[in-house]
């Protein structure tokens, strides 16, 4: 069951207080910086490096939440419970959200409909918050039945994006990527990596591919604010030429 | 018109009236709304306090039963979680042994050695108690909570805590239960504290576990100095049985009585303990918390173009936090009580209720129009967002309501709770944060208004046209000027909030008295609780040194008393297992001394080696002191959970234990006696409370210490300006680098432009004002009058004798004529030279005058103005040749000249109708202005086109104005003058030869000769007041009482001239060479602090009001407050701000400043601080 959610969901913030004390660099000191940051490839490393970050993150602190509430007043060890997943899980979550992330930007910039819906940071931020407390419902809140469960988290999904996206190419992208997690998932369960306590979907659970669609939607929030970033630098390199 | 135009129209106009409400009257408002949050808020305080702290519930044990798990009706005060049977009944056994009476030739270790041993026994007899009835047989293996592993972490415990069996535990699981092993053990001490965990231990340590009774209580060291040791015996049953508890206890209290215990047993105390929070939970949890911070951060980032930023973001944070208190509470009221955990919804409350609309009201209102009224500004600001905040606030309720139809009960709190949440938060940002914004707006706007109005402000009422005519008499002005802000309004706005706060602790000595009160109240505290044991300490002082023949006689304990009779009637001394041992022997022992032959006599060593066992209030609940997480840490070794549960205590048995000195000598390990001793225990002992003591006070010091430092520190990083002495200097801030608080946020800052009044080719020499007009002299020679209030030039006077023609000549001319006037004295003229060099080429665009040069004297040049005076509309220049003329301002014709003097006029006084001339050899002159009015009979050749002027009571262009010398002082002084000042009928000069004199005005009578100075006077301040101050090349300022001619102080504060002088009502203000301003208090002389400027600053200083200072600088005036030194604002003059200082600053009667920026004159108004009213 801990594997569970955290398979894919990895893709939210919090390892962002890097990215802004990183970000504030990028913006203050023009010294050297500058020519790195602009740089093209290395601009996409970075960005690549702090979605990595930040998936890996969450993977890992959603995946706590799965964590059953056992009272233990000497807490064995806080360091394996932290790491209470496989090696892989956190990094497959790292790479997807890193893909993610960039994926989401290159598309708007490719179908040439900048997204312009609400592009701030404290509006990042509500979205990762949001994000989080549909993981914390799935795995704390009783529900009387799994179909309640998933419809709920799906609705709750649906709410995510129309609060925080509203694009069409956002819409389209969450929903192959959670379909495409969920196969992958399905595959890995069928083939006996890992598999759920309770599977009522197939052999995974229902909600899943709802958590995939919310966690891509939140990826791809940060991942443009991140973009939005280079393009305001090359923006600034084309005043001072 | 659809619907929703009406609809739109409708909630626009009604945002409209509100904000118009909201910003008339804020303080109501805010008042009304901090009520209704108090008022929300109060039903929170029946709700338990979140902490993980057990609650407690008292039963009767009589009638007690075990609890229904459902709630049975109405059983009023019990709580709910009051159900079903607790998770284990604990019954302690309370053992107090002690060895006595005290022999001299035990050891320490007796002390608990022989009363440790006690406990074998009595577990042994605990766990064969057996209690028969017609029920049957039970015994405490039936009853007792049966554990099975410890929990696998914990192997270390695996020998002294019980596995598989009855959880009872006592000090005797440090040996096994097993008597053999203690009776070997050479050192029980160091095997009790074997276990102990090293380090820092706050929770339940094995110790406490075992002993059952904190470890301090416990009284097994080597330093008792009560010996009297002291632990439990603890058994946990899963079961209650009251005749099997009631016959245990009848039986302890058979073999050991305690014969003054009057503890209670005929309560239970129940004990639930919440849920603990581990590590692994609190994770998510402050990441939740985390990800809020940064939602919160990045939000209120966003507020700007506000007064405060930081205000606004707290508002803003008041309003989410207060109206999520609010939905808490209002859902308490209602019936509602929350059942999710707080700590956990709480983020996504924020997140869900936002601080979006706070940041779109503060964005809509900050982009109105900045010129409207502030109501106004709010109220359109509001009505401009109303509908996208009512679309947001549907769309919200919309979901939370989709949220409440998936019936699943957490959801569904949650949405009720976030319902509530927003709609208390629409009436916090509607009514709270709206009005803390228009407050802010309002604040906002007198900064506005300062930049926005650089010229108008403090300006008398609009002047009647731009030509301003003669007509207009100088109005005298008997007080000088104050402009219109009341200080504390402009201090409140200028003054940094961390030094409001320094100047407030200053004032108060806040600081000081609450380190004294502290301070009080910790010794108080000290000596209440007593940590030390001070009292102990000095009732066993007290006690050893009283009378010895008290102790043995009557005033024993009256338990002492009593014991005898138990002995005689014990009934349970035949019963005991092993060899009874003497229950009481102390009792004995006083029974012989009373009754029988005495042994030995009182001993006179015996009274403080007599242990006493007491039994008080504090052993009944012994628990209470242990650890609140002692319960929860033994259950937790089997891997059982309290959290959410609840135990029950049952009253502890208590048990008295007396051995004989004997008992304890047979009990010996053959180690203890060869142990090296402390030599002398008892003396260790003090000596270990002496450490105690010390160690405190040696850290209550170190503490005040550490205090006094930090507030020192504070006070020096908080309070970087000195008073008295030359510290930091403050430099003048260039341009953008204006002055920031600690947050950034520089203070509002009118961009005051000055005004620029050019005309002159040359470097302004002289410059004269009356309040209405200004006139300046420029090197030249040129003559400017202009209004002083528009800054418009009403005439030129050129330097007559100069055409335009000479003066293009003269420009030619590398090196111009040189006058040969100064015979007598020092010659000036190199002065002169260098700027004529230096004559900008700017002089073609004033046309001369073509009526001005008809002087006869003067054929190709003319003596150059050495000072000048403005009184009404007449201009008194006084020139190089030692001439006298009075021209007329306005029209700019001379009326009348004097030639009476040769040497140069060095100084010149005009009041009244007087003009007073110093003169260059020392001599003082006196001259008389008379006004004639024959018409028609014009000596001077008066502009032939300009004779329509209206009559005026003074000055006509028709009158005859003569100027007569009535008096000359020949040798007024031995060198030439260099200060005159005049004032309330006084002339004053001062000179380099030392001494200051006064005249009288009317009568050119000498009154004084003032002498005190070192050196040649430099400054010379008079007013009405008659204050006169005076200020020497020596760097001494002496301030003299005119009246008697004595000096009042004289003080030492420049280290080379005093260049400047001014006074307010209270004190005196000074500059020197060596660029520093010095404020003196005036009645004592006493310098209240100094301001060092940046070397080559001017040294003109000017008073504005009561507590502003101007002074000139490079290219710049600085404006200061003088209440407390700190540089309000600079102007900068020019754009070259370098390069030219500002030599000369006259202060206006319209609080504006005039002063001399090179060739042009730079005319500054004050910026006024006018409180905006609605």
């Amino acid at each position: 069951m801990s594997l569970t959610l955290t398979a894919m969901s990895g893709r939210a913030v919090t390892g962002d207080q890097q990215q802004w004390s990183r970000s504030g660099e990028m913006q203050h000191s023009r010294g050297p910086y500058i020519s790195v940051i602009t740089n093209r490839t290395t601009n996409l490393l970075i960005r690549g490096a702090m979605l990595f970050s930040v998936g890996v993150f969450l993977a890992l602190v959603l995946n706590l939440l799965q964590v059953q509430r056992n009272i233990t007043l000497f807490p064995p060890d806080v360091i394996t419970s932290i790491f209470s997943s496989a090696w892989w899980v956190p990094l497959c979550c790292g790479t997807a959200a890193a893909m993610i992330g960039l994926l989401y930007p290159c598309i708007d910039s490719r179908l040439g409909e900048p997204h312009k819906f609400k592009r701030e940071w404290s509006s990042v931020m509500r979205c990762v918050a949001v994000f989080v407390g549909i993981n914390h419902a799935s795995a704390k809140v009783d529900f009387a039945n799994n179909v309640q469960l998933s419809l709920t988290l799906a609705a709750l999904s649906i709410g995510l994006w129309w609060t925080f996206d509203r694009s069409r190419s956002g819409f389209g992208l969450g929903i192959c990527i959670a379909f495409l997690g969920t196969l992958v998932t399905q595959l890995l369960v069928y083939n006996g990596v890992f598999q759920y306590t309770s599977p009522d979907f197939l052999y995974i659970r229902s909600w899943l591919p709802c958590i995939f669609f919310a966690g891509v939607i939140t990826m791809g929030n940060i991942g443009r604010q991140l973009a939005l970033y280079e393009y305001k630098f090359i923006q600034d390199k084309s005043h001072q030429d | 018109m659809t619907l929703r135009e009406q609809l739109r129209e409708k909630i626009s106009a009604a945002f409209y009236r509100h904000g118009l409400l909201c910003a008339s009257y804020p303080v109501p408002i805010i008042l009304f709304t901090s009520a209704s949050i108090l008022t929300c808020c109060y039903p929170l305080l029946r709700l338990p306090l979140p902490g993980t702290g057990p609650v407690e519930f008292t039963t009767g044990l009589r009638d007690y039963s075990v609890p229904f798990h459902e709630p049975q009706g109405d059983f009023g005060e019990r709580p709910d979680w009051y159900r079903g049977p607790p998770v284990a009944y604990i019954q302690q056994v309370l053992v107090k042994a002690a060895v006595s009476p005290w022999d001299n030739s035990l050891v320490p270790v007796d002390v608990f050695r022989s009363p440790l041993g006690r406990v074998f026994n009595l577990l042994e007899e605990i766990r064969n108690h057996v209690h028969s009835d017609s029920s049957g047989i039970r015994s405490l293996e039936s009853l007792c909570l049966q554990v099975t592993d410890l929990f696998p972490g914990l192997r270390r415990m695996q020998s002294v805590l019980p596995e598989h069996g009855c959880l009872l535990v006592s000090p005797g699981n440090y040996w096994q239960n097993q008597r053999e092993l203690f009776d070997s053990d050479p050192d029980p001490f160091k095997t009790i504290q074997k276990h102990e965990p090293k380090g820092l231990h706050t929770s339940a340590t094995l110790r406490d576990l075992l002993f059952g009774v904190p470890v301090k209580y416990s009284g097994v060291s080597h330093y008792n100095r009560k010996r009297v040791v002291t632990y439990t015996i603890t058994v946990v049953l899963s079961s209650y049985d009251a005749r099997f508890l009631g016959s245990l206890r009848a039986r302890l209290k058979q073999l050991h009585p305690s014969a003054n215990c009057t503890l209670r047993d005929d309560h239970m105390v129940h004990v639930h303990f919440k849920e603990e929070i581990g590590i692994a939970e609190l994770i998510p949890l402050v990441t939740t918390y985390i990800i809020l911070f940064a939602y919160i951060y990045f939000s209120t980032r966003k507020i700007d173009m506000v007064k405060s930023k930081w205000g606004l973001a707290l508002a803003a944070v008041v309003t989410v936090l207060s109206s999520l208190l609010m939905s808490v509470g209002l859902c308490t009221l209602f019936g509602l009580t929350p059942t999710l955990n707080g700590g956990e919804i709480f983020p996504y409350l924020v997140v869900v209720i936002g601080l979006e609309n706070v940041l779109v009201l503060t964005k809509s209102v900050v982009s109105t129009p900045v010129d409207l009224e502030v109501k106004l500004r709010i109220a359109q600001g509001l009505s401009n967002e109303s509908w996208s905040i009512m679309k947001n606030m549907a769309t919200e309720l919309c979901i939370i309501l989709i949220g409440y139809f998936t019936l699943v009960p957490a959801i569904q709190e949650f949405c009720l709770f976030a319902v509530v949440g927003l709609v208390s938060d629409f009436f916090l940002q509607m009514f709270f944060f709206t009005t803390v914004l228009s407050i802010d707006i309002r604040r906002m706007e007198l900064a506005d208004l300062n930049r926005r109005l650089p010229a108008e402000a403090g300006m008398p009422p609009p002047k009647p046209g731009p030509l301003r005519t003669r007509e207009v008499p100088p109005p005298p002005r008997p007080s000088p000027h104050t402009i219109t802000l009341q200080t504390p309004a402009f201090r409140n706005l200028r003054l940094p909030k961390r030094l409001r706060v320094v100047y407030f602790l200053a004032r108060t000595r806040l600081a000081q008295r609450i380190i004294m009160a502290g301070t009080v109240i910790w010794i108080g505290i000290l000596v209440y609780t007593d940590p030390a044991g001070i009292r102990t300490y000095l009732a066993a002082q007290v006690s050893e040194q009283s009378p010895l023949g008290d102790t043995g006689g009557g005033g024993l304990p009256p338990h002492l008393g009593v014991a005898p009779v138990f002995r005689g009637g014990d009934p349970t001394s035949t019963l005991s297992i092993h060899r009874a041992p003497d229950p009481t022997p102390l009792p004995e022992n006083q029974s012989q001394g009373h009754h029988g032959p005495p042994r030995a006599g009182p001993i006179p060593q015996s009274p403080p080696a007599v242990p006493q066992i007491t039994w008080g209030e504090e052993d009944e609940e012994g628990w209470r002191r242990l650890s609140f997480r002692h319960w929860p840490s033994l259950f937790s070794y089997y891997n059982i959970t309290l959290a959410k549960r609840y135990i029950s205590i049952l009253p502890v048995i208590p048990i008295t234990v007396h051995l004989t000195p004997q008992e304890a000598i047979d009990a010996r390990h053959p180690q203890d006696t060869r142990h090296p001793q402390p030599p002398i225990p008892k003396i260790s002992a003090d000596l270990q409370t002496d450490l105690t003591l010390y160690k405190v006070a040696a850290l209550g010091l170190a503490a005040g210490v550490l205090l006094v430092l930090l507030l020192f520190c504070l006070y020096r990083v908080l309070c970087p300006r000195n008073y008295g002495q030359n510290g930091v200097p403050h430099g003048r801030r260039r341009r953008g680098d204006l002055p920031c608080d600690d947050y950034g946020y520089s203070p509002p800052v009118s961009e005051i432009s000055p005004l620029l009044l050019r005309g002159h080719s040359m470097d302004i020499e002289c410059l004269a004002s009356d309040g209405m007009l200004l006139a300046s002299c420029c090197l030249a020679g040129q003559i400017r009058v202009w209004d002083a209030q528009t800054g418009d030039c009403l005439t030129v006077i050129p330097n007559h004798g100069m055409t335009g023609a000479q003066e293009s000549e003269l420009r030619r001319r590398t090196t111009p004529s040189r006058p040969t006037l100064f015979i007598d004295q020092p010659d000036l003229t190199p002065l002169i030279d260098t700027n004529f060099t230096s004559q900008p080429p700017s002089h073609l665009s004033t046309p001369p005058s073509p009526s001005a040069y008809a002087s006869p004297s003067s054929a190709s040049s003319s003596p150059s103005v050495w000072a000048m005076e403005l009184r009404g509309n007449l201009i008194a220049a006084g020139r190089s040749s030692g001439k006298l003329e009075l021209w007329d301002a306005v029209e700019g014709s001379l009326r009348c000249s004097n030639e009476d003097g040769v040497s140069g006029i060095t100084a010149l006084a005009f009041l009244n109708n007087r003009i007073v001339a110093a003169r260059l050899n020392g001599s003082l002159d006196f001259f008389t202005v008379e006004i004639n009015k024959p018409l028609g009979l014009l000596q001077y050749r008066g502009p032939p086109g300009r004779s329509s002027m209206p009559q005026s009571p003074c000055y006509s262009s028709e009158d005859v104005i003569s100027c007569q010398l009535t008096r000359s002082v020949q040798c007024a002084h031995q060198k030439p003058i260099t200060v005159l000042r005049a004032a309330a009928g006084r002339v004053v000069t001062g000179s380099q030869d030392h001494t200051v004199r006064v005249y009288r005005l009317e009568d050119s009578c000498c009154l004084f000769t003032l002498q005190g100075h070192s050196g040649g006077i430099t400054a010379i301040y008079i007013d009405q007041t008659m204050v006169l101050a005076s200020g020497g090349q020596d760097g001494a300022i002496c301030l003299w009482d005119v009246l008697t001619g004595s000096r009042v102080s004289h003080v030492y504060g420049h280290c080379g001239d005093v260049t400047s002088l001014v006074c307010t009502t209270s004190c005196v203000i000074s500059s020197g060479l060596d660029d520093l301003i010095c404020i003196w208090d005036r009645s004592t002389g006493i310098k209240l602090y100094s301001i060092q400027q940046e070397v080559g600053c001017g040294a003109s200083l000017g008073v504005i009001s009561e507590s502003l200072l101007v002074t000139g600088g490079q290219g710049c005036v600085s404006f200061w407050d003088l209440n407390f030194g700190d540089l309000l604002q600079t102007v900068y003059l020019g754009q070259s701000s370098d390069g030219q200082g500002v030599r000369q600053l006259l202060v206006l009667d319209n609080a504006a400043i005039v002063c001399d920026f090179g060739s042009e004159l730079s005319l500054v108004y004050v910026p006024s601080v006018l409180e905006k009213l609605d």
